[in-house]
C-alpha cells in the first residue's frame, strides 16, 4: 500500500445534479478497493469537511452550475486543483438542470412558488443561493479538462477512467459512455 | 438514345475501388465497406447534402466535399479520415446540438438516435459553444405522432420521405438560417393537416426524437425502416 504522500488528493461536488453519478461512482462496488491505495477523498459529500482543501489533485464535478453557490464552488475548485472532471451529462452539456432555460426564470418562479404552492406564496431568498438565468455546463464557467458523458454515467466507465488517471493516462470516455447513457 | 454510364476506378483511402459515375462517393465507399459517417442523407431517398457530416477530402480540391453529393470519376482520390475532417464533423455536432435542446437523457429516442449515435462515434464529448436554449412548440396535435421541434436537425427526410414515397408531400421548411423549421402544411399544426395521409413514414425515417410515436416513454422509440427499400424495390427506383 502507498502511503498518503503518492496519494493524489481527490474532491467530489454535487450541484445542480441528482446524485446519481456519485450513486453511479460508489457503484464501482470493491473495485474501489484498487483505487484506494492511489487517492485520497479529501472533500465531497462523502466527506464531512465543510472547508475545501488545498492542493488538490483532482476535482470530479456533478451536476450543472446553476446558482451563485455553486459558481462560487467551481470556482474555488477550479483554482485549488490540478485537473477537472465533468462527471454526466448536468456537469457536460446542462442536462435536466438546463430544461429550465428557454422557460426563463420569471415562468419557473411563478411556477413553483406560486401556481403550484398552497399557502405561503413566495419566491424564496433568504438562506438560498441566487439562481442563475440560465444553468450551464461546467465547462461554461471555469476549465474542465475531461469529460465524461452518461445520465448516469456507467460504473465501469467510471473505474475506467479513475483507473486510466490513476495510471497516468488521459483516456476518451467517449469510448466507453455517451450522453443520455 | 440512353447515356453511356461508365465504370470508373477510383481510390478510396487507399483502397482501389470501381464504381458508376452515377454512383456517389458515399454509395460506393458502402458497397465496399468503408465507413463515411452521415445524417441527412438516407438510402432510398434522394440525396440533400445540407448536415455536410460526410464531408470528404478529395486530392486536387481545395475543399472538404460531401461524399453523399459528390459523383465518382475516374482516378479520384479520396480521403474519408483525417484530423480536418474530424475537426469538422466535431464542429457540425457541437454546432447540431448548441442549435437546439437536445436532452439525451428524457427523450424517447435515447439509445436509438442518430444524432446521439454520432456524437459518440466522432468522439464529440462536450459543446464548447455557448447553447442557444430556444424555445420551441411540441405539436401534439396529431392523433398518433408528436412533433417536437426542440429535437429537430433541419435534416429534412420527413420532407422527402413524404413528398417522394408517400407523395402527400405534407412537410415543408419555413424561413431561412437560424430560423428555418419544418412545418406542415401552410404551417398548421400537425392534427389539421388536410394532407397528412397518417401513413407515418416521416417519424420511421426521423433520426431523432423530433418526430415520434406518441405514447412512447424515453428510450421506448425505435425506428422501423425496412418500407424503405422494400417500396423503393417494388416499384422499381434505383438510386
Amino acid at each position: 500500500m502507498s502511503d498518503t504522500a503518492t496519494k493524489i488528493k481527490v474532491a467530489t461536488i454535487w450541484i445542480d445534479g441528482c446524485s446519481g453519478c456519485h450513486m453511479s461512482f460508489l457503484d464501482i462496488d470493491e473495485r474501489i478497493l484498487e483505487l484506494a491505495p492511489h487517492i485520497d477523498m479529501v472533500y465531497g459529500p462523502l466527506v464531512d469537511l465543510k472547508e475545501i482543501p488545498e492542493g488538490l489533485d483532482l476535482v470530479i464535478v456533478e451536476g450543472a452550475v446553476a446558482n451563485d453557490a455553486d459558481l462560487h464552488h467551481v470556482l474555488e475548485l477550479r483554482k485549488k486543483s490540478k485537473f477537472m472532471i465533468a462527471l454526466g451529462d448536468c456537469a457536460v452539456s446542462g442536462n435536466v438542470p438546463s430544461m429550465r432555460n428557454p422557460i426563463g426564470q420569471k415562468d419557473c418562479f411563478e411556477r413553483a412558488y406560486f401556481e403550484n404552492a398552497d399557502t405561503g406564496q413566495q419566491i424564496p431568498t433568504n438562506g438560498v443561493p441566487a439562481l442563475l438565468k440560465n444553468a450551464i455546463p461546467v465547462h461554461q464557467a471555469v476549465k474542465v479538462d475531461l469529460f465524461i458523458q452518461g445520465c448516469p454515467p456507467p460504473a465501469d466507465a467510471i473505474f475506467f477512467v479513475l483507473s486510466e488517471l490513476v495510471a497516468g493516462r488521459v483516456p476518451d470516455p467517449t469510448k466507453v459512455t455517451r450522453f443520455g447513457a | 438514345m440512353s447515356k453511356v454510364i461508365r465504370v470508373v476506378t477510383l481510390t478510396i483511402d487507399d483502397q482501389e475501388v470501381t464504381g458508376r459515375e452515377d454512383e456517389t462517393i458515399l454509395t460506393v465507399a458502402r458497397q465496399h465497406d468503408i465507413d463515411i459517417p452521415t445524417l441527412c442523407f438516407l438510402e432510398g431517398l434522394s440525396g440533400w447534402g445540407s448536415c455536410r457530416i460526410c464531408l470528404v477530402a478529395v486530392e486536387g480540391v481545395p475543399k472538404l466535399l460531401p461524399a453523399c453529393m459528390t459523383y465518382c470519376s475516374e482516378g479520384m482520390v479520396v480521403h474519408t479520415e483525417n484530423e480536418q475532417i474530424k475537426a469538422y464533423r466535431k464542429s457540425i455536432l457541437e454546432l447540431l446540438f448548441s442549435e437546439r435542446n437536445h436532452i439525451c437523457s428524457v427523450c424517447v429516442s435515447n439509445g436509438a438516435c442518430e444524432l446521439q449515435a454520432l456524437a459518440q462515434k466522432c468522439g464529440m464529448d462536450h459543446v464548447s459553444l455557448p447553447y442557444r436554449f430556444p424555445s420551441y412548440e411540441v405539436d401534439s396535435s396529431h392523433n398518433l405522432f408528436r412533433n417536437d421541434h426542440n429535437r429537430c436537425v433541419l435534416c429534412t427526410r420527413c420532407i422527402r420521405v413524404c413528398d417522394e414515397i408517400e407523395g402527400a408531400h405534407v412537410w415543408d421548411l419555413a424561413d431561412r438560417g437560424i430560423n428555418a423549421h419544418v412545418i406542415s402544411d401552410l404551417n398548421a399544426p400537425w392534427g389539421d393537416s388536410e394532407t397528412c395521409t397518417n401513413c407515418g413514414k416521416c417519424v420511421q425515417v426521423c433520426p431523432t426524437g423530433a418526430l415520434v410515436q406518441k405514447g412512447t416513454a424515453v428510450a421506448e422509440m425505435h425506428k422501423r425502416r425496412a418500407f424503405l427499400p422494400y417500396l423503393n424495390a417494388m416499384r422499381g427506383n434505383h438510386g
